[in-house]
């Protein structure tokens, strides 16, 4: 590839440009005695020349980069015949896609006509003179910028003032890359939810009761209109969080009150480790487990008892879900319970308390803010967990409230609407990005008041 | 841990100079400070404590310490830090059972029952001995609900009015209802220091305990919130046994009938409070109280 | 006598009533920790047993030891030993004629069909690998140990039972009686297998190995390593040591613990959208995958790499701005070293994270059926929880096995990864 060509001789050049940086410098001063005389290192003044002779390159260099397909796209198109233009963006984007297949000796489908034979030549032209363009404009940009960093130095010059800003703006624009990635998750899926909201209203999606996003592909097909009800997910999300909750909490809360309040210091030694090997399964072995260890055991089970369980169960799902938070919610209890001052302790001790009543009654109440702060964390969690349901929940979006029939999760839906083969702009696929748009503000309103309300709790006790 | 050196023992007479080199962080077995002066009996004893040694892992923190505490009397605990007061306090009502590491030897009475011993209950004993700490510590919840605790869990009422009369009481006592007694849903956390140390002895009280320990009770408190809980020792006496660790030797000049005064882990001299502060018979009591250390 | 010393008589009677309630209660209590813990336990013992044991197997391998007739009017009728010629001979007639010697009885069409099925598919590949290397061979002939069908693999290792009526049995009766000539001549035996580390995917259990999937992985971690080590120390380097307090810094704090705690899901949305259909980048590259796991194991590095800062003590900066060294170099020569380890703690924790992560990587194709190894990050290829992830999905018995043995792969390197961690931790520890 010639832009890797290019970054190589570019790092070549900053190469070159910090050996003459530091050379001058110290010629400047008369030889590496006098380096007194300078203001800063000579290898401050090598790491100025450098960063002239890179960094505006750099800049063009990515910015071309990002642009060179935009506008060598939107030369072709309008070099294309009317007919072609006229045609739909969806259909156009083939077009297009073709022609830079042929453009790449690729394989096209369908037939070369001469008009695309035609425009992928002029597509093949108009990549090599961006290319030979882009060469020649950041080469020069790099020797002029070497230049112009080998004029400034001199023995009073603050080489290292002007190298430290530019690490500290480097440094700065690596935290801002946080706020990147929220804004780019706000927009990616805002965007494509607002295409689909023009096609699905916004009040069906929020309250309808029917899912089933299969949309005819023929117009003359039978009964799949689609339909998007996000409710149904919803309930689904819901009544898999809440029997994995059922299961977290209690275990978690009080394997952590055991854990920090009555084990001897070698059977907590042992266990906690033990139980945090929870926290680092990935998900996709609860997934395996969920599907094919503890869905049958409960299936099987519950027709013993005589009962209807589905294969798929929420139950199942839940339940491993559970398991997989149980750890979380033991680590944060454990921190905040942790945190209630001894002296608390101490108080209810020296009254006559017994432990548990102390536990009960004093350490628990205190620390209640922390413990509901992390198990909201927890369904936050819980809601936004996808491989254990994907493997182990079901497809078909059931409105009930039954652990034991198969439900569907917002979670399994955007992945099976997004795997696999995916026409673009179909309301299949841009409903996935709405029930991403709908998952991350659910989530995030869990996650600031959980944040909220643990640091209140923090700030409480210090 | 413990280093036997029988050459550097310092007699009752030593001067000053040599003690500072002879004390070393470890309590000498050799008794360099020969058993304890003064009378540790009380006539009326609610609780003896006899040959008392307490250790931290390995490291000895009491040595051998016995000691009276008579009915309806302030007993004060002085020394200069470290020296093993807190840790004797802690010992009168088990407290020390929640650090894993203190080992407790010896025998410690109350009415006739050793406290120590394998088949009592800490739960009662810690009913009949309450204990207030250095730092006040209520409860993150209401003033009410602070006072009531003890009865609760102990089951001391059977009525809600009852349980009220018993909060009221105790506040009473503790010289807190006047201020709070229209605000009794507010939490005890938002309390000024002072009210919230006697909010803890109301706490104690409302359990109705033969014997209360103080430990350091006024040291977080400013000098007016200290004179007040010192009004009130004074007042519990007539009916509580009270065991109070000070740092300051006026306080203890105040409120207590006996003083024990205690040095690196012993027991160096116990008498009247007013013989104590007058004529202190042991050197190093003279040393301590006169300002030389603490 | 006043109400309070009524009181205290009172006390001891009142609090020994209630007393055995009060134990019984403790003891409940108690009894329910310890239930507690146990249970998390029992989760963990069952968990890995159930995967260890339905894994282990998958280690070895069934083969069959066949006399194989190298026939050069089936390999190179023409004798030219052309290698267009070698690599498209039929070697899988040979191993069915050698079935056919062995079993002559077999005649009708249906059974000799089930006949060749005992042997792999891929058995003539190795017949044909073999040839290429060594084109002597073709007219000689010698004894091959090769790969077993899964379904008889799955025999020899007992997961089909062979006493239950053949109705409900995948290997049919005739089939069965082949085997178990084979076994009385020591001609079917376990070996270690080889293929399922080295090997791409396959539809053929017996074929298929984790050896993409590994590299996949591999690929996507170096990427995800070298964006979000030096991003991530440089953002917590930058908030714990520069940034002044106000808004901005604020604003970008709140972000980076919402982020921490942002369904992964929701980062595959955003590559999706971001990055592949925005920026054009492959479909099912680890350079994309990569990317995308960088985004999400940011906050775990910066947070970790901030404690880290945090436990430097000011001392230290205080001592080297003394000797007037400026704000940058005390963080560059002092600050930054000692705090190291914990960095490194930190981002090895997020590795394993971004190691064992799924979902997000499902969003941006990295589920796709790919056999061949993944030679670079634009590639391309799976990772390894989505290869166990798509076999998990797989109906044949054979597959629960590998994804087992898969998961224990995976969980292998998760552990490596984190005593690692501990190591570090415990090595560079230091108190202050």
């Amino acid at each position: 590839m010639s832009n890797t060509l290019l970054i190589i001789i570019l790092l070549g050049l900053m190469g070159l440009a910090y050996r003459l940086g530091v050379r001058r410098s110290q010629k400047l001063v008369g030889g590496p005695g006098g380096v007194r005389g300078l203001h800063s290192l000579p290898s401050y003044y090598g790491f100025f020349t450098a960063l002239w002779c890179g960094l505006p390159a750099l800049l063009v260099l990515l910015l071309w980069v990002s642009l060179q397909g935009g506008v060598i796209r939107d030369l072709v198109v309008s070099d294309l015949p009317e007919a072609v233009r006229a045609l739909p963006e969806a259909q156009l984007g083939l077009v297009i896609n073709d022609i830079q297949n042929l453009a790449q000796g690729n394989i096209v489908s369908g037939e070369v006509s001469p008009e695309m034979e035609r425009a992928s030549e002029h597509y093949k032209s108009l990549q090599q003179t961006s290319y030979a363009a882009l060469f020649v404009v950041v080469l020069s940009l790099a020797i002029a910028g070497l230049s112009l960093g080998w004029k400034l130095i001199s023995p009073t010059y603050r080489a290292r003032n002007r190298v430290e800003s530019a690490i500290k703006w480097l440094l700065v624009g690596c935290s801002t890359i946080a706020i990147f990635t929220t804004l780019g998750i706000v927009l990616s899926v805002l965007f494509e939810s607002i295409r689909f909201f023009q096609i699905i209203p916004v009040s069906e999606f929020l309250f309808g009761l029917e899912w089933s996003p299969q949309m005819a592909i023929r117009e003359d097909q039978v009964g799949s209109s689609g339909a998007f009800g996000v409710i149904p997910l919803f309930v689904g999300t819901l009544l898999i969080a809440l029997i994995a909750m059922l299961v977290a909490v209690p275990i978690g809360l009080m394997s952590a009150i055991y854990l920090s309040e009555y084990a001897g210091s070698r059977f907590r030694a042992y266990a906690k480790p033990l139980l945090e090997i929870l926290a680092g399964i990935p998900t996709v072995v609860y997934g395996f487990f969920a599907a094919l260890t503890v869905a049958p055991f409960i299936r099987n089970n519950g027709e013993l008892l005589g009962l209807d369980v589905s294969s798929e169960s929420a139950l199942a799902a839940g339940l491993v879900m559970g398991i997989m938070i149980i750890p979380f919610i033991s680590s944060l209890s454990d921190d905040v319970i942790n945190a209630v001052p001894q002296t608390m302790r101490d108080a209810s001790l020296g009254i006559g308390a017994t432990h548990s009543e102390t536990v009960k009654k004093v350490i628990l109440p205190a620390a209640l803010p922390g413990i509901v702060g992390g198990i909201l964390l927890a369904v936050s969690r819980a809601i936004g967990e996808t491989m254990i349901v994907v493997m182990a929940a079901g497809l078909s979006a059931n409105l009930t409230a039954n652990p034991l029939q198969s439900v569907t999760t917002v979670t399994v839906q955007i992945v099976t609407l997004l795997v696999g083969d995916q026409e673009f702009d179909s309301p299949k696929t841009l409903a996935a990005f709405a029930l991403g748009l709908l998952l991350f503000v659910v989530t995030l309103i869990l996650n600031v008041v959980a944040l909220r309300v643990v640091r209140k709790y923090r700030e409480a006790y210090e | 841990m413990l280093s036997v050196t029988p050459n550097t023992a310092v007699g009752v007479t030593a001067p000053a100079g040599v003690f500072a080199a002879g004390f070393g962080p470890v309590v000498d077995e050799s008794r360099a400070i020969n058993g304890t002066v003064g009378d540790i009996t009380a006539t009326d004893p609610r609780m003896t404590a006899r040959n008392v040694n307490v250790y931290y892992g390995d490291k000895l923190a009491i040595n051998n310490v016995s000691l009276d505490i008579g009915k309806n009397e302030v007993v004060a605990l002085i020394g200069p830090s470290g020296c093993g007061k807190s840790t004797f306090l802690r010992c009168l009502n088990r407290m020390n059972d929640t650090i894993d590491i203190c080992r407790v030897e010896g025998e410690i009475k109350l009415d006739e029952q050793n406290i120590y011993d394998r088949s009592l209950d800490v739960v009662p004993l810690r009913a009949q001995v309450g204990i207030v700490f250095q730092k006040p510590n209520p409860f993150p919840k209401s003033i009410y609900d602070n006072v009531a605790y003890g009865p609760r869990i102990h089951g001391l009422t059977s009525n809600k009015s009852e349980l009220d009369d018993i909060v009221e009481e105790s506040l009473l006592k503790a010289g807190l209802w006047d201020e709070v007694k229209d605000r009794l849903e507010e939490t005890g956390t938002g309390l000024s220091g002072g009210q919230q140390q006697r909010l803890c002895i109301a706490r104690t009280i409302a359990v109705a305990p033969e014997v209360i320990l103080m430990d350091e009770p006024c040291s977080a408190l400013d000098p007016i919130a200290t004179a007040r809980v010192e009004e009130l020792i004074d007042e519990l006496r007539e009916q509580y046994t009270i065991v109070i660790v000070t740092h300051s030797m006026q306080q203890a000049a105040r409120v207590s009938q006996r003083t024990a005064y205690f040095h690196l882990g012993e027991l160096v001299e116990v008498g009247k409070t007013d013989d104590i502060f007058t004529n202190p018979r042991h050197r190093l009591t003279e040393d301590y109280i006169t300002g030389r250390f603490g | 006598m006043s109400k309070l010393e009524n009181n205290q008589a009172r006390t001891i009677d009142r609090v020994n009533a209630t007393l055995n309630q009060r134990y019984g209660r403790e003891r409940r209590f108690r009894r329910f920790g310890f239930f507690a813990v146990l249970l998390g336990l029992t989760f963990v013992g069952l968990m890995f047993l159930s995967i260890i044991g339905k894994g282990y197997s998958a280690f070895q391998q069934t083969r069959l030891l066949l006399d194989i007739e190298y026939t050069e009017s089936v390999i190179d009728p023409s004798g030219e030993r052309d290698p267009a010629v070698l690599s498209s001979a039929n070697y899988a007639g040979l191993i069915k004629s050698t079935l056919r010697a062995r079993y002559p009885e077999v005649k009708a069409r249906k059974e000799k069909r089930e006949l060749y099925g005992i042997v792999s598919n891929g058995a003539s590949l190795v017949l044909r690998e073999r040839v290429m290397a060594n084109p002597d061979l073709i007219g000689s002939s010698e004894q091959l140990w090769l790969p077993a069908d899964d379904d008889i693999d799955m025999l020899i290792k007992g997961h089909i039972d062979r006493s239950v009526p053949e109705s409900e049995r995948r290997i049919k009766d005739n089939v069965l009686a082949w085997i178990e000539t084979l076994e009385a001549d020591h001609k079917i035996e376990k070996f270690f297998n080889l293929t399922f580390l080295t090997g791409g995917d396959s539809r053929e259990p017996e074929l298929a190995g984790i050896g993409g999937a590994v590299m996949g992985s591999l690929y996507t971690l170096i990427v995800t390593l070298l964006l979000s080590f030096p991003i991530g120390v440089a953002s917590a380097v930058y908030l714990e040591e520069f940034a002044p307090r106000n808004r901005w810094t604020d604003l970008v704090e709140v972000n980076i613990n919402n982020l921490a705690a942002v369904p992964s899901i929701v980062f595959g949305l955003l590559g999706l959208a971001v990055f592949i259909n925005f920026f054009g980048l492959p479909r099912s590259a680890p350079l994309v995958g990569g990317m995308v796991l960088t985004l999400m194991t940011l906050p775990t590095i910066i947070i970790a790499s901030r404690a880290a800062l945090k436990a430097v003590p000011p001392s230290i900066r205080e001592a080297a701005l003394g000797v007037g060294a400026s704000k940058m170099q005390t963080v560059f020569h002092h600050v930054l070293p000692l705090a190291m380890p914990g960095m490194l703690t930190g981002t090895i924790i997020g590795m394993a994270q971004a190691l064992g992560e799924t979902a997000p990587l499902l969003m941006i194709g990295m589920v796709a059926f790919i056999v061949d190894i993944p030679g670079s990050a634009m590639d391309p290829s799976t990772v390894l929880p989505v290869q166990i992830f798509l076999w998990a999905d797989s109906p044949e018995r054979a597959f629960m096995e590998k994804t087992s043995a898969a998961i224990m792969v995976l969980l292998g390197f998760l552990i490596v990864m984190n005593v690692l961690a501990v190591i570090l931790r415990k090595r560079f520890e230091r108190r202050w």
